[in-house]
């Protein structure tokens, strides 16, 4: 029997860190691994040795074989570990682990293989009497067997997948799917399937030691998705009958028996209403969701990943699940924007009320107690969230004896973080936890685009929340403007023996802009449009107004020129806008502006190209998403500034169209400003949603990756 | 620390009254602030606004730092003359990029912001102040020149206008010019004479002919914008060093500007120390000061809602109590103030005056004045007990002390008392009055009375009747008038201060002086007073 002293983690983030903090409750070292941007990350400074990956880009570093190999050895570790996503799957990484007498924390190579090829896995558990989805084949779609769901054969993350409704769109979903799939796995086969409609993906979690034990740890429902990936996971899966549920548990462990399979896996499924269900893939690893699991049955499953890799058995039965666990994902994305992924800076990101980060219980034993709220976060505070990875940030887990208490408690938590940074998903995640639908069990992989609209709308309330909370951002803004006063501190803000004019400053939100307009006289704070509220207090970081009667704190924290406003009312980004409009050089009128950074991973149009309205010109990569850029009018390409490859920011020009009938097409003024006005497949805040395009449909969601 | 013991009875019908009448007072002042702020009216500034034009104090609002105090000057400017009040310019103290300013701008609805003889006494009053106190000037400029009509007030004195410029540059204090529209003829000299000048694109226009007169006199046909635009300023004459897109870039650039003058104040610094606020409420200055001033009332009770912590040592509490001299802060700034207690000076309080005045030029500390004074003791044991020699003490005091000064008007301010107390002719660097002052030769009662007395002994003399009837119809109108003249918005309105304060703004007001005074180095005379008659 092997003992592991020296564990290597090819992972970075969020999971590099939670399995280091299991690590170091075993007593086990770690050596991280990083590429040039992550050698400050928490993940490196955490872990006991760090081996650099040199380089940027992801085949370089973090998908780099003998890399990750080398830094093994040289680092003196005797087993590896490798998260999620990355080389997690990959088996020929698995089998240079093992040659090189290393421990692979994971099942045998061979089953890795078997499993990453969809066709391949369908086949082997069909034959194993797991109920698996027929393929369709796309020369002869039988009549009926519409929509269809196109995927890649080595997909994973929602890359490659369409959902194809009609016969005449089938062609070109097959080309692009097949497109991206090669783009992002180096693998162009895709097959079709039927798609099942308000289906739910319940997945169940095994662990399988070398002895014989397989465990079915219980189920997840991971419906909630966005884009094909996961948003929100929950163990039990909602309104399942104990018949399912058996069902279910037990198809998993067939799955896991016909594969051989040992270590920590997950078999999801696709659940429809009717309660049938069909095998959709096999996860050869840990999932991103796996605290939920851990957060009901108390174990670790990091430790028992361990514990099978160095060749130990299972007790017999798994422990019982008590109580329910919902997690969610903070992605740094913004939903209102057709989801586009939100670079920057990570200020500060602060759950209240955590009890436990990277395990259920504070001292990161295993057992955990009744309820709970845990932190899963793979960015500290003061770390950019770059282009070149998931914009995950954060998860975070509640757990309690029932499932409505757990939902209520992480939505709670979450609308009173501070998340001090990129745009997230936070207030999605809050209203969908707060959903009467979600709170009813009623979820499905619609979910999400069903209710987008209210999801992503400010109610009446909220709009209210970010008057007030502009408001205390400008009081706080004056009272941190007299502190900082060189002369002249001491006197009464903006005071005037002739008063003209009241003060005047604006802010913008994600959804409008606020201008407030209020003076500090002798008799308290005078502001027009807030005529019955009272300034109870005042310090540069904390506001207290009286607002119809109730009082309220309003926690004011400033990075730059974004202003982050806490209060009961609820989290209010802004941004300060300027007094003075910075005078910008001109933009020339049809230029097609980055919606957001990245790299431009196609270009697809040439100066001197004819196009229409709507085509598609070029794409952006960035965060794992592709973004298309598509002809604002219907003209001429008259410019192409950038070339596959290159690395833009956000704004920076990329090509410009010249409308065939210039009159027509009024010049996007303020382009520069906001660049949505010039790349219509981004709306600009408070416009109607355009329909998306169909590669970003997300009526697709019937598997997600991780 | 010593505090002040308030004993005002803020429940009483007394306070009551006197807080009633001081509201309408800041009433009717309120209103004529209104009238000054309202420009030219409705329909020129709306007129001004439809040209894409911001107000005079639109851009003076964008030009300071964001929360930042200003204290408007002489805005009664003009006051009960045949010109509106304000005399069509803002000028007034305050901060831009940290540094202490005075700014001035024309009021271009304002008949085109056209200088008439009150403009001119205000603009003069506001270059004083620069220059007194080391304060960078920011001048505003769109003025269309002289009001025509009045150039004969206005032509030859005017030239100070343009000597004040060089000579602010010359003792090293930054002048900037924005030329927001016009600024013609003898106006272009405004930013030639600035060490600083900002044009607008397409707005400004300084030339010293325009196109008629250029035709006139050469016949050359031309343009305004060829002959004083901004773009022409900017790339060819040079006039202009920097080029704004439009009129907040202006201001940006203004504001640039001045955090590029790396000023620093010759002043010694503020103390560090947390200033504390007065233990009483400001609010309760308004039920201090009686309608009727022959009631005397406590400065004390005003220096305890003014001062730092209500904090007040005293000199020479016993000696000559009519006049009250004491040490103090106010906003962190070290002040020794000398206030009128029983309205009469006799020659014990002219004496501790002197010698207070004299102590606080040896320690650097300027000075606060605060006004109710009818004037120096009359009658034979007084002049026998050399009133005018120890009157003259404190006058020579004040006229040759050179550590700042800074008066208040609170209540009567008579006859020689008010120079005594440094009146306007004694140069305090700033004076305001509070609505409920009063200064004159004397009270109007007293001096209707003594105009009486006189008619009625040269009747005697003459041995003819005296017709009472008549008399009292003289001594009404005589008493109405000097009550009319003696009033704040007519002093005010006449620049014999910088402006008429709510009393519940006097420390903002005082604190705010007190720094402004600091941009020069704070001195005291060591010696230096005339010859003091002992």
């Amino acid at each position: 029997m092997a003992m592991i002293s020296t564990l290597l983690v090819a992972n970075r983030g969020e999971i590099a860190r939670r399995i280091t903090h299991t690590c170091r409750r075993l007593g086990v070292s770690t050596v991280a691994v990083h590429a040039d941007p992550d050698a400050d990350a928490a993940h490196v400074a955490e872990a006991d040795a760090a081996v650099r990956l040199p380089g940027t880009a992801l085949a370089d570093t973090y998908l780099r074989v003998d890399a990750l190999v080398g830094a093994a050895l040289t680092a003196g570790a005797d087993a590896v570990h490798p998260g999620y996503g990355f080389l997690a799957e990959n088996a020929e990484f698995a089998r240079a682990v093992i040659d090189a007498g290393l421990i692979w924390v994971g099942p045998a190579p061979d089953t890795m293989t078997a499993m990453a090829a969809k066709t391949e896995a369908k086949r082997i558990m069909a034959e194993a009497g797991v109920p698996v989805l027929d393929a369709v084949d796309p020369a002869a779609v039988p009549e009926g067997s519409w929509p269809l769901l196109v995927k890649a054969v080595a997909g994973g993350g929602g890359r490659g997948m369409r959902v194809v409704r009609t016969p005449d769109a089938l062609p070109d979903a097959l080309a692009a799917a097949g497109a991206e799939a090669e783009a992002a796995f180096g693998d162009p086969r895709v097959f079709c399937e039927p798609y099942v409609e308000r289906a739910r993906h319940v997945e169940v979690q095994i662990l399988a030691d070398t002895h014989g034990t397989v465990w079915a740890l219980g189920e997840r429902d991971c419906s909630l998705q966005r884009r094909h990936q996961k948003v929100l996971e929950e163990t039990p899966a909602p309104g399942l009958s104990d018949e399912v549920r058996r069902r279910l548990h037990r198809a998993a462990v067939t799955a896991a028996r016909a594969t051989d399979y040992t270590g920590a896996g997950t078999v999801e499924f696709l659940l429809a209403p009717d309660g049938r269900f069909s095998f959709l893939e096999m996860n050869t690893r840990l999932q991103v969701e796996h605290p939920v699991t851990e957060c009901v049955t108390g174990v670790d499953l990091v430790e028992l990943q361990l514990l099978v890799a160095e060749g130990h058995a299972l007790p017999p039965a798994p422990p019982a699940p008590r109580g329910c666990a919902v997690e969610v994902r903070l992605y740094a994305e913004d939903p209102a924007r057709d989801w586009r992924p939100s670079p920057g800076v990570l200020h500060r990101l602060d759950v209240p009320g955590v009890t436990a980060r990277f395990a259920c219980a504070p001292g990161g034993t295993a057992a955990a107690g009744p309820d709970g709220l845990r932190l899963d976060a793979g960015v500290t505070d003061g770390e950019t969230v770059g282009v070149s990875y998931d914009p995950l940030l954060a998860k975070v887990i509640a757990w309690a004896p029932t499932r409505d208490a757990a939902a209520r408690r992480l939505a709670h938590a979450l609308a009173r973080a501070r998340v001090h940074g990129p745009t997230t998903n936070r207030e999605l995640l809050v209203r969908a936890l707060r959903h009467p639908e979600f709170l009813a069990g009623r979820v499905d992989t619609g979910f999400l685009d069903r209710h987008h609209g209210t999801l992503t709308s400010r109610p009446a309330a909220e709009q209210e929340a970010e008057r007030l909370s502009a408001l205390a951002a400008a009081l706080a803004d004056a009272a941190a403007n007299r502190a900082a006063a060189p002369v002249l501190g001491t006197l009464p803000g903006g005071w005037r023996n002739v008063p003209s004019a009241p003060a005047h400053k604006r802010y913008r939100s994600a959804a409008t802009e606020h201008e407030v307009r209020y003076r500090l006289t002798r008799a308290g704070l005078a502001a027009e449009d807030h005529p019955s509220v009272r300034l109870l207090d005042l310090a540069p970081h904390r506001v207290v107004l009286e607002s119809a009667g109730v009082r309220r704190a309003f926690e004011v924290t400033v990075h730059g020129e974004q202003v982050y406003v806490e209060s009961s009312l609820g989290a209010v980004a802004l941004t300060a806008l300027p007094r003075f409009p910075d005078p910008e050089p001109p933009t020339t009128p049809g230029s097609l502006l980055a919606p957001m950074p990245g790299t431009v991973a196609r270009v697809a149009a040439a100066p001197g190209d004819r196009v229409t309205a709507g085509q598609p010109l070029l794409w952006l990569e960035a965060m794992k998403m592709q973004h298309q850029i598509n002809a604002p009018a219907t003209g001429t390409v008259t410019e192409v500034l950038v070339r596959t490859g290159q690395q833009v920011d956000l704004g920076a020009p990329l090509a410009v169209v010249t409308p065939r009938d210039t009159a027509a097409t009024p010049p996007p003024r303020g382009a520069a400003q906001d660049p949505a006005t010039t790349a219509p497949r981004v709306p600009s805040p408070g416009h109607d949603r355009p329909a998306p395009p169909a590669e970003h449909s997300r009526a697709a969601h019937q598997e997600a990756d991780t | 620390m010593t505090v002040l013991r308030s004993a005002l009875d803020v429940n009483g019908a007394e306070y009551a009254a006197n807080r009633r009448i001081a509201l309408d007072r800041l009433a009717a002042l309120e209103a004529e602030h209104a009238t000054a702020v309202g420009g030219g009216g409705p329909r020129y500034v709306e007129r001004h606004r439809g040209r894409g034009k911001l107000l005079v104090r639109e851009r003076i609002e964008l030009l300071l730092d964001p929360d930042s105090p200003f204290l408007e000057l002489s805005p009664l400017a003009g006051w009960g003359s045949e010109y509106p009040v304000g005399a069509g310019l803002v000028t007034g103290i305050g901060v831009i990029e940290g540094v202490e300013c005075m700014i001035t701008g024309n009021d271009p609805t304002v008949r085109g912001g056209a200088t008439n003889p009150w403009t001119l006494r205000k603009a003069l009053r506001a270059d004083e102040i620069a220059l007194a106190n080391r304060l960078p000037l920011v001048n505003l400029v769109e003025s269309g020149g002289a009001d025509l009509p009045s150039q004969k007030e206005i032509f030859i004195p005017g030239g100070a206008l343009f000597r004040d410029l060089t000579r602010l540059s010359a003792a090293g204090i930054p002048t900037v010019a924005v030329v927001f529209g016009n600024s013609t003829a003898g106006g272009a000299y405004v930013p030639g004479m600035s060490d600083h000048v900002v044009m607008v694109r397409g707005r400004s226009k300084v030339f010293l002919g325009g196109p008629p007169l250029v035709k006139m006199a050469t016949g050359e046909e031309s343009d305004d914008e060829s002959l004083g635009g901004a773009e022409m300023h900017a790339r060819t004459s040079g006039l202009a060093d920097y080029f704004a897109v439009d009129e907040p870039d202006a201001l940006r650039q203004a504001r640039r500007v001045v955090a590029r003058l790396c000023w620093r104040k010759a002043g010694p610094p503020v103390s560090p120390a947390p200033v504390r606020p007065p233990r009483y409420d400001e609010d309760e200055l308004l039920g201090i000061v009686p309608e009727d001033l022959k009631a005397p009332f406590d400065p004390r009770e005003v220096i305890a809602r003014v001062v730092d912590g209500s904090d007040f040592d005293e000199f020479k509490p016993l000696y000559g109590p009519s006049l009250v001299t004491g040490w103090a802060r106010v906003h962190g700034h070290p002040v020794g103030v000398l206030a009128n207690a029983q309205g009469v000076l006799f020659s014990p309080e002219s004496q501790k005056a002197a010698q207070f005045i004299q102590l606080a030029n040896q320690r650097d500390i300027p000075l606060v004045f605060l006004h109710n004074t009818t004037g120096y003791m009359v009658g034979r044991q007084y002049e026998q007990g050399g009133i005018i020699k120890h009157g003259a003490m404190m006058i020579n005091a004040v006229a040759n002390s050179r550590v700042p000064h800074l008066s208040v008007l609170l209540g009567a301010s008579y006859g020689a008392g008010h120079y005594g107390m440094c009146g306007r002719a004694f140069e305090p660097r700033f004076l305001f009055a509070w609505p409920s002052a009063k200064a004159a030769v004397m009270g109007p009662q007293q001096l209707a009375g003594v105009l009486s007395l006189v008619a009625r002994q040269s009747a005697a003399a003459r041995g003819k009747p005296y017709d009472e009837d008549a008399d009292a119809a003289v001594r009404a109108a005589v008493e109405q008038q000097i009550e009319a003249e003696s009033l704040p918005l007519f002093l005010s309105g006449r620049l014999y201060d910088d402006g008429v304060i709510d009393p519940r703004d006097t420390r903002t007001v005082l604190g705010l002086c007190l720094s402004a005074v600091h941009g020069a180095e704070v001195r005291g005379v060591r010696g230096g007073f005339g010859v003091f008659r002992m």
